[in-house]
């Protein structure tokens, strides 16, 4: 654990911060100096180009990249050297954009194994993503991988609250999903930040998902480009015409 | 009544003994399968920790006849078995600890895994055969048949006789509640699901905060007693000679990578396919025939495809034609 105190985070302060920070794989730096943070119950996304870092800066977030500079802290406290599972217990749940699932498990079998942490019992929770979610209810008898491209992201992100985090943090849950199918996505991201949970997530569709945002963060080769409320973002000439196309 | 008798020539020479042999590679396969799910090698040490589980369980049993403990019309073996397994797992869990965690550790290649664990089949190999000798041992007692050919031929009025051995019986039942137990603990148990977590997705499960150490050494636990059983089954059913049980490597991998390595299904379904193609094709059909056909037509030949001594080459024969159509075997299992 950190030596530092935690300290309740004021309404303005962001809940979760990834501040200044600077690191990379090997010998080169693919985060320079980069900030991404999110305020309690609202929706941050991180956008820009391809190769622009948003990934690598979710990862760093989420302890999976070693940091030369920079700090991370979650409700003001420093959580900079902690192991990505043991963020978990500290209230962060991270969604990968890949292999997100248990395939040969069926989808409630993955529901059980997020919350394979928790002792205590976890069928309110097992309510709350059927709720959310409930085409996961008709088919939580059948085996994850059977599932669509859409339906899968929905038991990534069901796996991912079943621990009750107040962080969900998601590399581009919309990747390779139909445009439909993306709307809905993005319509239980809401909901879901509505319930109180923070999110912070990257995104390739850029527009839409600054549509959403309460914050939107523009990344350019690792560095904070742009950063402002994702209207204002949408609004901004500059970035329209330079990553939004026009 | 010809084709009746027919039936029971075939039913004893080739589907009672094939069906206890395909239980003993199947619990064998599920050994191998589990270790290539979880661990992510081909575990080449797996016959010889049969060979080890036997072992001590034999040791064992001598001790309890010498005591004058039997089991009643079972073999005593089955007595000594829970304390061979527990041995058992000892070693394997030992071996994990100084052998195999070492490399794990260092996230090596899946074939160093293997070459390492063909290190440890020398080893346990050395330890067996240093331990018990390299002779065949006999250490089956209790009631010899469930059914005797003449019994069975008095009863029925046929020519020919069914003889099933007590010990044949012993290896169905006892596959049948260890696999159903196995089943039941992986897909209804907490622990059994985190470890079906960890085989489909090693990163995810770490997420989830599954701890990938306690998974491997309950796999490891779970191997130990597959393997002992599978080992005791095997030596009550024929003899137990540790060269033998370096031998069983071949068909149980054949099995386990038929069925598609990581899929216990699968591993089951190996087993038996491996085990009744080998009987089924080194037996001598003259006699079955002999009752189908007119006499005109009776074969004059044996009938027998392959001598016995090729058997292994069936298992190698199956493994091909099924790598050759469908690479992740018959039931679907993992490629990398």
């Amino acid at each position: 654990m950190s030596a530092l105190p935690a300290q309740q985070t004021g309404p303005g302060e962001p809940f979760l911060i990834g501040e200044g920070m600077t690191g990379g794989y090997g010998a080169a730096d693919i985060l320079h100096d980069c900030t991404v943070s999110v305020r309690r119950g609202e929706i941050a996304v991180i956008v820009g180009p391809n190769g622009a870092g948003k990934s690598t800066a979710m990862k760093a977030v989420f302890g999976m990249l070693p940091l030369r500079k920079g700090r991370v802290r979650i409700g003001g406290t420093d959580i900079t050297g902690l192991a990505p599972q043991a963020r978990v217990a500290e209230g962060m749940a991270f969604v990968p954009q890949t292999r997100n699932i248990f395939g040969a498990l069926t989808v409630e079998e993955n529901l059980e194994m997020g919350a394979f942490l928790r002792r205590d019992d976890i069928h309110a929770t097992l309510e709350q993503v059927y709720h959310l979610f409930p085409i996961l209810r008709d088919k939580r008898r059948q085996a994850a991988g059977e599932l669509s491209g859409g339906q899968r992201q929905q038991v990534a992100v069901g796996r991912a609250l079943m621990t009750q985090p107040q962080v969900l943090m998601l590399d581009e849950p919309t990747a390779g999903v139909s445009p439909i199918v993306m709307d809905e996505l993005f319509d239980r991201i809401i909901e879901v930040a509505r319930t109180g949970i923070s999110i912070l997530m990257v995104e390739q569709n850029a527009r839409q998902a600054l549509q959403i945002a309460d914050r939107g963060f523009v990344l350019v080769q690792g560095s904070n480009a742009y950063t402002d409320t994702g209207a204002a973002l949408l609004a901004d000439p500059e970035v329209r015409r330079t990553f939004l196309g026009g | 009544m010809e084709p009746l008798n027919a039936l029971v020539a075939l039913a004893n020479f080739v589907i009672v003994p094939a069906t206890a042999y395909g239980a003993q590679l199947a619990l064998g396969a599920l050994g191998v399968t589990l270790i290539y799910g979880i661990l992510r090698f081909s575990n080449f040490a797996h016959g010889d920790t049969m060979a080890f589980g036997a072992m001590v369980t034999i040791l064992l049993t001598w001790w309890l006849q010498a005591q004058d403990v039997t089991f009643g019309v079972l073999p005593t073996a089955l007595l000594a078995l829970p304390a061979g397994i527990a041995v058992t797992a000892l070693l394997v869990l030992a071996t994990d600890r100084v052998v195999y965690r070492f490399y794990r550790r260092q996230r090596v290649a899946p074939v160093i895994l293997v070459i390492v664990s063909m290190g440890v089949m020398f080893v346990m190999n050395g330890i067996v055969r240093f331990v018990i000798g390299v002779d065949d041992q006999v250490f089956a007692d209790g009631a010899r048949f469930l059914i005797n050919a003449r019994d069975f031929r008095d009863l029925t009025g046929l020519d020919e006789g069914l003889a099933i051995r007590t010990t044949q019986a012993i290896t169905l039942v006892t596959a049948i509640v260890v696999v159903a137990a196995l089943f039941w603990f992986l897909n209804r148990t907490r622990t059994g699901k985190s470890m079906r977590a960890y085989s489909d997705n090693e990163d995810l499960a770490l997420l989830s905060g599954i701890d990938p150490e306690r998974v491997v050494a309950i796999t490891w636990i779970i191997v130990a007693a597959l393997a002992t059983i599978a080992g005791v089954l095997y030596g009550l059913d024929k003899t137990f000679k540790p060269f033998t049980y370096f031998q069983l490597l071949l068909p149980i991998f054949a099995a386990a990578i038929v069925g598609g390595l990581g899929s216990p299904v699968g591993a089951i379904a190996g087993g038996f396919v491996i085990a009744f193609s080998e009987v089924t094709v080194t037996y001598a059909f003259k006699k079955v025939l002999g009752y189908l056909l007119p006499d005109a037509l009776e074969p004059a030949g044996l009938m027998q495809l392959l001598s016995t001594d090729y058997k292994f080459a069936v298992s190698f024969a199956i493994l091909v034609i099924v790598l050759l159509f469908r690479p992740t075997g018959l039931f679907r299992g993992q490629t990398s």
